[in-house]
C-alpha cells in the first residue's frame, strides 16, 4: 500500500471522498479499520480516514450560528475578514469554525498557517482541522485535500456543487458557537450550493465585504440582490481597505477611494458595520499566518475589527 | 478533470475518453448508456462555428489570474485603450466575467445596451476602432444579479463568441473572472480551434495572491494555453506627500519576480499602486490619457509593447494552419 498517495478507511459503505483526491487511492473497509489504522506503523502515508458516513451524520447539529462572508467582487478581503472575525470571536471565548468554500482559491489554510494535516478521521465524517491546540478554531478547506499547494482545481459547477454538499453535511464540526463561511466572489455555483445545503440546518445571515471604489461597490450591489432573492438576511456591510496611513509621514491616502461602503449601505438600506483601514501590517500577518489581533492590539485596524466583531456578536445573540 | 460527471464512479475514464461507457468502472454508472453511444465524445459544433466567425480576428489574448481583485479588468481595459491608440488597428474587448462585469464601468459605458443587427449582436463602441461586449450591457439595472450556474454561463460565453458581430479585428482581448472553472474552461474550449495567442497573467506581490496565480499557471499548462507573461500589479505605493515607497502588498516570497524565475516565465513588468488608476476606472476614463507621464502609465506602455512584440512574432490568423 506504500505506493498509494492516499489511504481511505471506511467502516462500511463506500466513501465518496476519493473522487476529489488527486493521486492514487486505496480504500480499506473494515469494522475496526480505524484502530488498526492508527496502530499501523506506516505513518509516512498520506492518510485520510472516512468512517461510515451513514451512522451519524451530525454535521451541523451542534452549530449554533452560521454566518456567510460574501462579496460580489474578488480580492476585497473576504478571507481576511473571515480570518480576523474568527480570531476575534475566539479571543472572546467562543468556539469557532471556518468553512472555506472557495474551491479554486482557498486562502484560509495559509492565513491561519495550518499545513496539510496527515489524518482526518472520526466516527461521524470528515474531521475539521484545528488551528489551535485547544481545538476551539476548526477549519475545513479544499486546501487540505490537495496533494500540492499549487495544484489547480479545474472543475465545472456540478463537481463544485457536489463537494460543497459534502463539506456542509459531512464535516463533523462538533459543538460550535459560530461557523463562518468564506466564499469565492460572485453569485454562482458555490453560493447556490452552500446556501441550498446550509438551509437544511440554519443560516443566520451574511456579512458583505466591499472596498470603497465604485468598481467594487457595483458588484456588491448585485450581491445584495442575490441575498434578497434568496432570502438571506444581511447582517451588515464592511468597507475594507479604506485609507492608508503613510508610515513615514502619517499622511492618509485613499488608495481605493473612500466612503463607498457606507454609501452603498445607505442606498440599499443595510447596516454599515464599519471600515477597516488598508494596513500593510495586516497583510504581513496574513502572509505569515500570525495572529494580527494579538500582535497589534494598539492599532486602529485592531479596534475597527474588534468593534465589528462585537457588533456582530451582539446582533446574533439577540436572536 | 472536467469531463467526469459528479455522479460518476471513482474510476470513470471521463466522458470524452475513447473508453467512455466501456470500462469496468462504467458498470452501473447512470451515464453509461449515453457515454457508450459516443454522443459525449463529439465536440460541440459551436467550436467550428466560432473558428469560422473569428477567422478575421488576428490576435486573441486572454487576461487571467487565479486571484480576485488583482487588476485583471483594469489591465484589460488599459491594454485595449493602448492598442486602440493606433488608429490603424481594430480592437475589441470581451468581458466574460458573468457575475461581476466591471468592463462597462471602466470603459465609461454604463447603461449602454447591445443592439441586434442582421449579423448578430453588435458590440458597443468606445471609439471607432474599439468595440466592447459584456453581460453588463444585457442587464436592465445596476442591481441586477446574474445568479447562474455554470452551464448557463457557458452558454452566454458561447453566444459572445459566436453571435456577436465582431467584424475584422487586429486584437480581441478577453477579460475573465478569477479562478479556474467554467468560464475559463469554456473560453479555452470554444476558442480551441480559433487559436489563442496566449494569456497575460496578473498578480499582486503577496503570497496570498501568488498561491492562487500558480494554480492559474497550472491551469494554462493543463489546457496547453501559452503564457505571454506575468504582470505584477499594485507593486508599491509612493506617498504623494513624502515620496517614500510603501509595500502595501509586500512580496514576502519574492513577488512575481521570484515566481517567474521559478516557473521560467517572462515578467512583463510591474505597475505601482496609484490611486489615480482607481479613480480613472470609477470614472470610466483611460488612466493612460489622464496622467500619461506617471510611472504607472509608463509601466503600462512598456508592458503593452512587449505584448505587441509577442503577437507580432506569433502571427496566428485562425484557420491558417489547420487546412
Ligand atoms: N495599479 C493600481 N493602482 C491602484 N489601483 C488599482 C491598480 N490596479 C487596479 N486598481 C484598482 O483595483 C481595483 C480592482 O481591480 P480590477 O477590478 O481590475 O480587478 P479584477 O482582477 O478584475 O477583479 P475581479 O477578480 O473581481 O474581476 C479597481 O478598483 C482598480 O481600479
Ligand atoms: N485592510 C487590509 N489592509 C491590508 N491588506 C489587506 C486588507 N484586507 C485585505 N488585505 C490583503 O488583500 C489581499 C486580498 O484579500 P483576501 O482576503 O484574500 O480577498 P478575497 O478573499 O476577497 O479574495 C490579501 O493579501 C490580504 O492580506
Ligand atoms: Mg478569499
Ligand atoms: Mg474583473
Ligand atoms: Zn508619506
Ligand atoms: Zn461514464
Amino acid at each position: 500500500m506504500d505506493h498509494f498517495d492516499w489511504v481511505i478507511i471506511s467502516k462500511g459503505g463506500r466513501s465518496t471522498v476519493s473522487g476529489y483526491l488527486n493521486g492514487s487511492c486505496v480504500e480499506v473497509t473494515h469494522e475496526n479499520a480505524e484502530e488498526n489504522f492508527m496502530k499501523s506503523t506506516l505513518s509516512a502515508w498520506r492518510k485520510i480516514a472516512v468512517c461510515n458516513l451513514l451512522i451519524n451524520r451530525t454535521g451541523l447539529s451542534q452549530v449554533r450560528r452560521v454566518i456567510l462572508v460574501l462579496s460580489g467582487k474578488g480580492g476585497v478581503g473576504k478571507s481576511t475578514i473571515t480570518t480576523e472575525l474568527a480570531l476575534a470571536f475566539l479571543h472572546a471565548g467562543k468556539k469557532v469554525g471556518i468553512l472555506d468554500v472557495d474551491l479554486c482559491g482557498p486562502s484560509i489554510p495559509r492565513m491561519l498557517r495550518v499545513c496539510r494535516p496527515d489524518v482526518h478521521q472520526c466516527d461521524s465524517g470528515w474531521v475539521p482541522v484545528y488551528a489551535d491546540a485547544q481545538q476551539n478554531l476548526a477549519l475545513m478547506s479544499i486546501g487540505f485535500l490537495l496533494e500540492h499547494p499549487d495544484e489547480a482545481v479545474v472543475w465545472r459547477g456540478p463537481k463544485k456543487t457536489a463537494l460543497i454538499g459534502q463539506f456542509v453535511s459531512d464535516v463533523a464540526w462538533g459543538e460550535l458557537d459560530i461557523l463562518l463561511v468564506d466564499t469565492p466572489p460572485g453569485t454562482s455555483d458555490e453560493h447556490l450550493a452552500v446556501l441550498e445545503n446550509l438551509r437544511k440546518h440554519r443560516v443566520d445571515g451574511a456579512v458583505l465585504v466591499t472596498t470603497p471604489q465604485a468598481v467594487s461597490t457595483g458588484d456588491v450591489r448585485r450581491e445584495i440582490t442575490f441575498c434578497k432573492k434568496l432570502g438571506v438576511r444581511i447582517l451588515g456591510l464592511i468597507e475594507n481597505m479604506s485609507g492608508f496611513v503613510c508610515p513615514h509621514c502619517s499622511e492618509c491616502s485613499n488608495i481605493f477611494s473612500k466612503g463607498g461602503g457606507e454609501e452603498l449601505a445607505k442606498l440599499t438600506g443595510s447596516e454599515f458595520l464599519g471600515s477597516v483601514p488598508l494596513d500593510p501590517q495586516l497583510t504581513q500577518s496574513l502572509e505569515e499566518g500570525t495572529d494580527f489581533l494579538q500582535a497589534f492590539p494598539e492599532s486602529a485596524t485592531f479596534s475597527s475589527i474588534n468593534t465589528i466583531a462585537n457588533t456582530l456578536l451582539s446582533r446574533i445573540q439577540d436572536d | 478533470m472536467a469531463d467526469v460527471p459528479n455522479n460518476a464512479p471513482q474510476h470513470c475514464p471521463g466522458t470524452t475518453s475513447d473508453q467512455a461507457g466501456q470500462t469496468s468502472a462504467c458498470q452501473g454508472c447512470p451515464n453509461q448508456n449515453i457515454c457508450a453511444s459516443g454522443a459525449t465524445k463529439a465536440p460541440d459544433p459551436a467550436i467550428e462555428e466560432i473558428k469560422v466567425k473569428l477567422a478575421t480576428v488576428k490576435h486573441k489574448i486572454l487576461v487571467l489570474s487565479g486571484k480576485g481583485g488583482v487588476g485583471k479588468s483594469t489591465f484589460s481595459a488599459h491594454l485595449a485603450h493602448a492598442l486602440a491608440s493606433d488608429e490603424t488597428k481594430e480592437v475589441a474587448l470581451l468581458d466574460v466575467d458573468i457575475c461581476g462585469p466591471s468592463i462597462p464601468k471602466m470603459m465609461g459605458l454604463e447603461g449602454e445596451q447591445v443592439h441586434q443587427s442582421g449579423s448578430g449582436w453588435s458590440p458597443v463602441y468606445v471609439e471607432d476602432n474599439l468595440a466592447v461586449m459584456s453581460i453588463g450591457f444585457l442587464l436592465s439595472s445596476p442591481d441586477d444579479a446574474v445568479i447562474w450556474r455554470g452551464p448557463k454561463k457557458n452558454g452566454m460565453i458561447k453566444q459572445f463568441l459566436r453571435d456577436v458581430d465582431w467584424g475584422e479585428l487586429d486584437f480581441l482581448i478577453v477579460d475573465t473572472p478569477p479562478g479556474t472553472s467554467d468560464e475559463h474552461l469554456s473560453i479555452v474550449q470554444y476558442l480551441g480551434e480559433a487559436r489563442i495567442d496566449g494569456a497575460v497573467i496578473i498578480t499582486t506581490p503577496q503570497e496570498v495572491s501568488l498561491q492562487d496565480v500558480r494554480k492559474e499557471i497550472g491551469f494554462c499548462q493543463k489546457v496547453k494555453l501559452p503564457i505571454i507573461g506575468v504582470v505584477e500589479n499594485m507593486s508599491g505605493f509612493v506617498c504623494p506627500k513624502c515620496k517614500n515607497t510603501s509595500q502595501i502588498f509586500p512580496p514576502t516570497t519574492g513577488g512575481a519576480e521570484r515566481m517567474c524565475e521559478e516557473l521560467n516565465l517572462p515578467l512583463l513588468g510591474k505597475v505601482p499602486l496609484d490611486p489615480r488608476i482607481g479613480r480613472s476606472c470609477d470614472e470610466g476614463k483611460s488612466f493612460l490619457s489622464e496622467v500619461p507621464d506617471s510611472p504607472a502609465a509608463i509601466a503600462y506602455g512598456n508592458i503593452v509593447q512587449r505584448i505587441k512584440d509577442y503577437c507580432a512574432s506569433h502571427v496566428s490568423i485562425s484557420g491558417d494552419n489547420s487546412d
